[in-house]
């Protein structure tokens, strides 16, 4: 049977990092993530599985370490909050040019700027669309729970390597902070440089044989024509991570007048607002987005028809609300409820602006 | 069943350890919990509070803008929470240092004199489990024998030796806990 623990989010996801046979961490603390620095250190996991730890000089240090690491085809992950990821995004940009796999986490905190310690989900449009230069995506994993935290780990990494491209995992500072019983995965072993060539080809500098040319890890080009087959390539991997890689979660759709669309901790409180939207007789349903990008437009999309319409529910001044608005084509309302500045709303107030912003306008 | 708890007192009472050991104590029985405090500037302005919630269902909002019941440690955290407790609900608190005592009439009441009988136990650590003694007398969602497992798990071994301790201090909580406005909706269970 799988280890059950009670543990915060943060926690989890730095465990589940050991036990998915990471090779390294490198990160540089900052609140609300500190715990998974935190938690590495203590644990030691140079000791279990030989994976390595460090706490660099800055945020722009971890993110190059991770490329450096990554391009030897090493399973390598960062994680941070979000002015830290600000400052990593360059090396994420590089990373997505010179397709390398690996993971890293923002434990979101309201912005902009330094903002505030407190959860905040304005990163949504950073991590979706783009945030660092050039044309790239990130395939973005939502937790709503610290389950989700530690199993979606695995699930980057696997995606990463599936694709060759930075995966992120979008949590927030409730998440992170907060304590839920958690099934740990068993341990995997770390890959040896044969297995990562058999598994996932020969791209990385893992020492070059007589049997093949050089490998070389770059983002650069100067010849525009061969950039853009390089474009043309990157966009047919995304392409095919938007046909393959769409996850969500409906929660009682089917008979729904309404659907609350939330990711991460303001989806678990809007599933709290269905129950009790459902106590006063109104008709409401969940589509909880788990991978951002790619956005489950389709799944939204059935509904429009459907329903008398949709609520974004973020904690940001609306940014998912775009994406739901694209999906939904002008086919039915959609509407936009937010706290910011660290401010969490509460199942109450998400009840009140569904009331005020929808059921009441009809 | 769901029980729908904040625990709120200042930072140093044990208030999150409490929280952490009625949700390892929820565990231990297959239940699904969340332990959701406040951190940060929150924290830093004396105060420290934990939602805690036991369900034998998945749990949804671990944010909550009503309780089932609140176990309230001092002033600041009586004005701001008891209004929160959904009615039919429970308040209980150590009188110690309360200046406005709860007025409402449509929630069960309850007191422990927390700090004193700590004293009296010659450790103020046992605060805590005085307190939490006193809750799970009035609603005894999780059983002892699970208690027990709770403090094993989120204790470090090294203070192992501290559990007795621990659980005589639930039980004088669970004898001098005192039902100030009994709404008789709340079975009490000897």
């Amino acid at each position: 049977m799988k280890q059950v623990k009670l543990m915060k989010g943060n926690e989890a996801m730095a465990e589940a990092a050991i036990r998915a046979g990471a090779d390294a961490y490198f990160g540089y603390p900052i609140t609300p993530q500190s715990e998974v620095i935190e938690y590495l250190m203590v644990e030691e996991p140079h000791k279990r599985t030989g994976m390595q730890v460090l706490q660099a000089e800055s945020e722009l240090a971890a993110i190059n370490m991770v490329y450096g690491a990554a391009a030897c085809g090493k399973k390598v992950m960062t994680s941070s909050s979000s002015p830290g990821i600000s400052l990593k995004l360059e090396g994420i940009s590089y990373m997505a040019g010179a397709e390398i796999p690996c993971l890293i986490a923002n434990v979101m905190r309201g912005g902009p700027g330094l903002g505030t310690i407190q959860p905040g989900q304005s990163d949504y449009f950073q991590a979706t669309k783009g945030g660092g230069h050039g044309d790239y995506r990130l395939i973005t994993l939502a937790p709503s729970t610290v389950q989700e935290m530690a199993d979606f780990v695995d699930l980057g990494f696997e995606l990463a390597f599936k694709y060759r491209n930075p995966v992120m995992i979008l949590s927030d500072g409730a998440i992170g902070q907060m304590m839920e019983k958690v099934y740990l995965p068993n341990q995997k072993e770390r890959l040896t440089n044969d297995e990562i060539i058999k598994l996932y080809g020969s791209w990385a500098t893992t020492g070059k044989p007589e049997s093949r040319s050089r490998n070389i890890i770059t983002s650069l080009d100067l010849k525009p024509e061969k950039q853009e087959i390089h474009n043309i390539h990157l966009q047919e991997k995304f392409k095919a991570a938007e046909e393959n890689e769409v996850r969500f979660e409906e929660i009682q759709c089917e008979d729904a007048d309404y659907i609350l669309v939330a990711f991460g901790t303001s989806a678990r409180i809007s599933q709290k607002v269905v129950q009790l939207a459902r106590n006063k007789g109104y008709k409401v349903g969940l589509i909880r987005p788990i991978t951002l990008w790619p956005f489950p437009k389709k799944p939204i999309a059935k509904y429009a028809n459907k329903v008398k319409g949709f609520l974004s529910v973020e904690m940001n001044a609306g940014q998912m609300v775009e994406d739901v608005q694209l999906a939904v084509e002008g086919k039915a309302i959609v509407k936009h409820y937010g706290r910011m500045g660290g401010m969490i709303p509460t199942p109450a107030d998400v009840l009140n602006a569904l009331e005020e912003k929808l059921i009441s306008n009809k | 069943m769901t029980e729908e708890i904040i625990i709120a007192g200042f930072g140093g009472q044990g208030v999150l350890s409490m929280g952490k050991i009625l949700a390892y104590s929820g565990i231990m029985q297959d239940q699904d919990v969340s332990w959701m405090p406040s951190y940060g500037p929150e924290m830093r302005g004396g105060t420290a509070n934990v939602a805690v919630i036991l369900s034998n269902e998945r749990i949804s909002s671990p944010i909550l803008n009503e309780f089932d019941t609140a176990i309230i440690l001092n002033q600041q955290s009586m004005d701001k929470f008891e209004s929160m407790v959904k009615p039919g609900g429970l308040l209980l608190y150590d009188p110690n240092g309360i200046l406005h005592h709860p007025e409402r009439k449509d929630i069960t009441i309850a007191t422990i004199e927390g700090a004193k009988e700590a004293s009296a136990l010659k450790n103020k650590k046992t605060f805590n489990m005085i307190v939490m003694g006193a809750f799970l007398k009035i609603h005894p969602i999780v059983k002892m024998d699970n208690v027990h497992k709770g403090l094993e798990q989120s204790l470090p071994e090294r203070h192992h030796h501290m559990i007795p301790l621990n659980e005589d201090a639930i039980k004088v909580g669970m004898a001098k806990v005192k039902i100030i406005h009994d709404l008789k909706r709340i079975a009490v269970e000897n």
